[in-house]
């Protein structure tokens, strides 16, 4: 066989010019352009059709199929009842796992696929498989049907004398308009209240009231003080604001819930404690900074991501760097938490801290700007 | 077992057996008639009955869909019996022995209470969740099949809106149930997501505070979510969904093109009996797998993670992973992007990625086939599928931007990778940002030239039969293979499809000389034109089959077996 020649890149072939070899050239002899739809294939007899014994055989692996669903109904019934919630079963390549969900779910399974495959082998055996043609009709009404809206549309707007009554026309329109308005007020209005956003997403429990004392640095969960020397050098803390301790107290004095507004009060309060060698702080600017806001080595930041907010909560010890385990935001302890690489912008806020005459560590202010993801007005 | 005592084939039973031709009789007839006098409805369920769908495993895919949504409704009615949507913080005393006394939203309790001391609520849940993940997956591989074949076209379009929209709301539908255990891990999803809203212009923040009725979390998002999850987004599905389905039948089923079929009829089987037995068997089977995943691998487990604290974190926290893309982009996207202009504060790094992706995505998608219609100026009504290669510009095209979406979706494992392979973050990181733009080119160009191929291979199928294995040796010692050719039948799916030449250049300025803008247009249209057809392959011509064949004889080998002769001889000329 010789080779082909495909009509392709845009050659000067056209759709009716058929490239052939030279000398062979037979002309199209009368053929049509394209092949004609021969129609449908003769339909071919399956064993089922043909043999009573392979149609009497499919009647019996549709009804063993059935069967198998009603023993897999059977078989939930009695494990919901029979089997204790706690019993454990080991299980190859699924591991250790609850007998109790396991036997439900396969006899659930069994119940519903032996009703699935029987119902499909019944059709693919035993039901007619001969292929049926429905014709298609235009989609489109036809012209008559158009008319028809277009002169209903016309009658009624005449018989409602839309054009006659502009002042009708005007205020029906308006008032279609507007119903909408008051349930949007409503939901909108009340879902929250958006005029003291601005103010809170500045604030947090760090915020020390004027005049008042500095506030303690306690581990989270725990809440308990921590001291400077507590904190050797690698180590890390995860840390809270003592005036959580007094917000829950509060609470219960209330009457509320202990928990009343604790995990909003944590969601932006998180702060990460980490001890350098204060000469491993960078000598620039930023570093310098980062250890003068510290205390002999010890820094505090927002642990609230500055991209999305995940808490920031791996420490690599070596390099000092800190990294967002969402989007692998990564933060320089040793320059003021500046982001080294992934998607954050801005650095994690620092937390100035000191000690108190306890040897406590506090922070005497909050937050000298928001903590948390960026927001559009976060510069006011 | 049986009734049927008799052995007689399917044949003679579907042949031989009296038919019920009238109503009137039987007591099932009773209620029927009963039925029809009160609402009419044996005109149209006579027609229903009748409806022809055609058969192709790929056709499928919208079916799975179809039924992890249904199945999603069922086992969802069923958590809302013991869930409760609640931020309340209330001490754990459940039967979970690790989390006892652990303070922890009532939403979390309750779906604790779901999975140990309901009996069978594990599975229910997990079933929930497991055919939720199978809604998205059958989702997107359907849109690809429909991309794909060009069955979006008209009178189509409307319909694939319809259908994007859905799978768009799907994702949202999936989030918001997602976190509605309260658990660490989706706990610090809503925490990403508030971020993300915060990063609106103009609005974010104010968005923020209404949604979650003030500061992040506060107790008002879980019971929000839920309303959402359970009534908003399940009611706009249902009414998109009712929607995709009748207009389906209101445009029949497309098809590929093949013998017998043609772009005026629908050939396939009817819906009674075949097609009930078929896909409603299909249901029980889709609802089966899905139990038997449920019951051995077991899909977020919320009592792993603990309650939602905005202090801890687990490393390598993931989104189910039709969240994916998004969390991808999100990874991939700089920070530079975020800048100060005028005072405020523009966070494109987050916004682009986590609020403008995924309604830009569908827009791009759902656009398409108005771009696709204006390149072509093609306005008649399509029935007959498009083989994918075929329409192979299209084709690469829907390649290069799911190649897109996947890239985006893997990276939002660039740290599990990272960890998995030895490899720094930064470098996997920065690997993945080259990704997304050289991917899809590549896989662009090697897709269409992989359907170029393939239509050059069905042509030489068409011309010279397929291979037969059968090797002749002449009495010259000459060996060759000798090709069966094709029957009409086989044929005829070879050939029946248009290959469109790309437009002609008109002339750029009107009679009197002048440029005109409509001219501008027009090279604009052609430029496209000639972008999606000017490297293209024609199906065989009979001529050219002719041709061939005539060839062929030619090469036949005078004295030789004759088998090289044998193909050739059924068509004389």
């Amino acid at each position: 066989m010789s080779d082909q020649v495909t009509p392709t890149s845009g050659s000067a072939s056209g759709a009716g010019t058929v490239s052939l070899d030279e000398g062979h050239h037979v002309g199209t002899g009368g053929l049509p352009a394209v092949f004609e739809n021969p129609g449908l294939p003769p339909h071919v007899h399956r064993a089922a059709d043909d043999d009573p014994k392979a149609a009497k055989r499919a009647e019996r692996q549709v009804a063993v199929l059935f069967t198998l669903s009603i023993l897999g109904t059977l078989g939930f019934i009695v494990s919901y009842f029979a089997i204790d919630r706690t019993t454990s079963v080991f299980l190859p390549f699924v591991g250790l796992t609850n007998l109790l969900n396991v036997m439900l779910g396969v006899t659930l399974g069994i119940s519903l696929l032996g009703i699935g495959f029987g119902a499909v082998h019944w059709a693919k055996t035993l039901m007619s498989d001969e292929e049926v043609v429905e014709e298609r009709h235009a989609i489109r009404s036809s012209d008559e049907s158009r008319d028809k809206v277009v002169a209903a549309l016309a009658d009624g707007a005449e018989s409602a004398q839309l054009a006659r009554r502009p002042l009708i026309k005007a205020t029906a329109g308006a008032a279609l308009g507007l119903f909408a308005i008051p349930l949007g007020v409503q939901l909108a209005g009340s879902m929250g209240n958006p005029t003291k956003a601005l103010e809170e997403l500045k604030q947090t429990i760090w915020d020390v009231k004027a005049g008042g004392k500095p506030i303690r640095l306690v581990r989270d969960p725990e809440l308990t003080p921590i001291k400077a020397s507590d904190v050797t050098i690698g180590s890390v803390f995860h840390v809270m604001p003592e005036t959580l301790k007094e917000l829950r107290e509060h609470n219960v004095k209330a009457g509320h819930s202990e928990w009343h507004g604790v995990l909003e009060a944590k969601a932006k309060a998180a702060v990460l404690l980490m001890r350098l060698n204060p000469s491993e702080f960078k000598d620039d600017a930023l570093g310098r900074k980062a250890r003068d806001w510290g205390f002999q080595g010890i820094v505090a930041y927002s642990k609230i991501c500055t991209h999305v907010g995940c808490p920031v909560g791996l420490y690599e010890q070596q390099t000092h760097h800190l990294l967002c385990p969402c989007h692998q935001s990564t933060f320089d302890v040793t320059r003021d938490c500046e982001v080294i690489f992934g998607p954050a912008k801005r650095p994690l806020p620092q937390l100035k801290i000191t000690v108190d005459d306890e040897g406590y560590l506090v922070a005497p202010q909050g937050f000298a700007e928001p903590v948390g993801p960026s927001y559009w007005e976060r510069l006011k | 077992m049986s009734t049927t005592a008799s052995a007689r084939t399917a044949a003679d039973l579907r042949a031989d057996d009296a038919k019920v031709t009238s109503a009137t009789g039987s007591k099932a007839g009773a209620a029927a008639i009963w039925v029809d006098e009160r609402t009419g409805i044996a005109k149209g369920a006579a027609y229903m009955m009748k409806k022809v769908f055609p058969d192709h495993w790929s056709f499928m895919l919208g079916e799975v869909a179809m039924y992890s949504m249904i199945i999603c409704l069922l086992t969802g009615v069923f958590l809302s019996f013991w869930f409760v949507p609640s931020a309340g913080q209330i001490p754990y005393n459940g039967s979970y022995v690790p989390l006892q006394g652990v303070i922890m939203s009532e939403a979390y309790s309750s779906t604790l209470g779901i999975s140990f001391d309901v009996r069978g609520g594990l599975l229910i849940r997990q079933i929930h969740h497991w055919a939720a993940l199978m809604f998205c997956v059958a989702i997107t591989v359907h849109m690809l099949r429909v991309f794909l074949t060009g069955a979006f076209r008209k009178p189509r379009e409307l319909n694939w809106v319809i259908g994007s929209i859905l799978s768009m709301l799907a994702i949202v539908e999936g989030f918001a149930g997602y976190s509605l255990p309260d658990d660490l891990l989706s706990g610090t999803g809503i925490r990403a997501a508030e971020g993300f809203i915060r990063s609106i212009p103009l609005v974010g923040s104010y968005i923020s505070y209404l949604l979650f009725g003030g500061t992040f979390p506060g107790e008002a998002i879980i019971p929000r979510l839920y309303s959402v999850h359970v009534l908003l987004l399940p009611a706009v599905l249902i009414g998109l969904f009712t929607a995709h389905i009748v207009l389906v039948m209101v445009h029949k089923h497309t098809q590929f093109p093949g013998p017998g079929r043609t772009n005026e009829n629908v050939v396939g089987f009817p819906l009674m009996p075949v097609y009930t037995a078929k896909a409603g068997g299909f249901f029980f089977m889709v609802f089966g797998v899905l139990a038997l995943i449920s019951a051995l691998v077991t899909i977020n487990p919320i009592w792993a993670y603990g309650p939602y604290d905005p202090s801890p974190v687990t490393a390598g926290s993931q989104p189910d992973w039709y969240m994916g893309f998004a969390d991808g982009a999100l990874r991939l996207l700089p920070g530079f992007l975020e800048f100060e202009l005028f005072g405020f504060t523009w966070s494109m790094n987050v916004f682009l990625g986590a609020v403008a992706l995924i309604p830009l995505m569908y827009t791009a998608a759902g656009v398409y086939p108005w771009i696709e219609a204006w390149v072509t100026g093609d306005k008649r009504e399509h029935h007959l599928l498009d083989r994918p290669r075929n329409a192979p510009t299209r084709t690469a095209i829907g390649m290069a931007a799911f190649s897109f979406y996947v890239v985006l979706m893997f990276a939002a494992g660039n740290d599990i990778m990272a960890i998995r392979l030895q490899l720094s973050i930064n470098d996997v990181t920065n690997l993945f940002r080259l990704l997304v733009f050289v991917v899809p080119v590549i896989v662009f160009w090697v897709t269409r030239r992989i359907c170029l191929s393939l239509q050059r291979h069905d042509r030489e199928k068409v011309l010279h039969g397929r291979e037969s294995g059968t090797i002749v040796r002449t009495a010259e010692g000459k060996f060759f293979e000798r090709h069966e050719d094709l029957d009409e039948f086989d044929r005829y799916k070879l050939v029946a499809f248009e290959s469109p030449a790309p437009l002609a250049l008109p002339s750029a300025t009107d009679l009197n000389g002048v440029s005109s803008k409509d001219a501008k247009k027009a090279r604009r249209r052609v430029a496209w034109s000639n972008f999606f057809f000017k490297t293209r392959v024609e199906p065989v011509t009979p001529a050219e089959l002719a041709a061939a064949h005539h060839h062929g004889e030619h090469e036949a080998i005078p004295g030789g077996s004759g088998h090289a002769a044998i193909k050739h001889d059924k068509h004389p000329h």
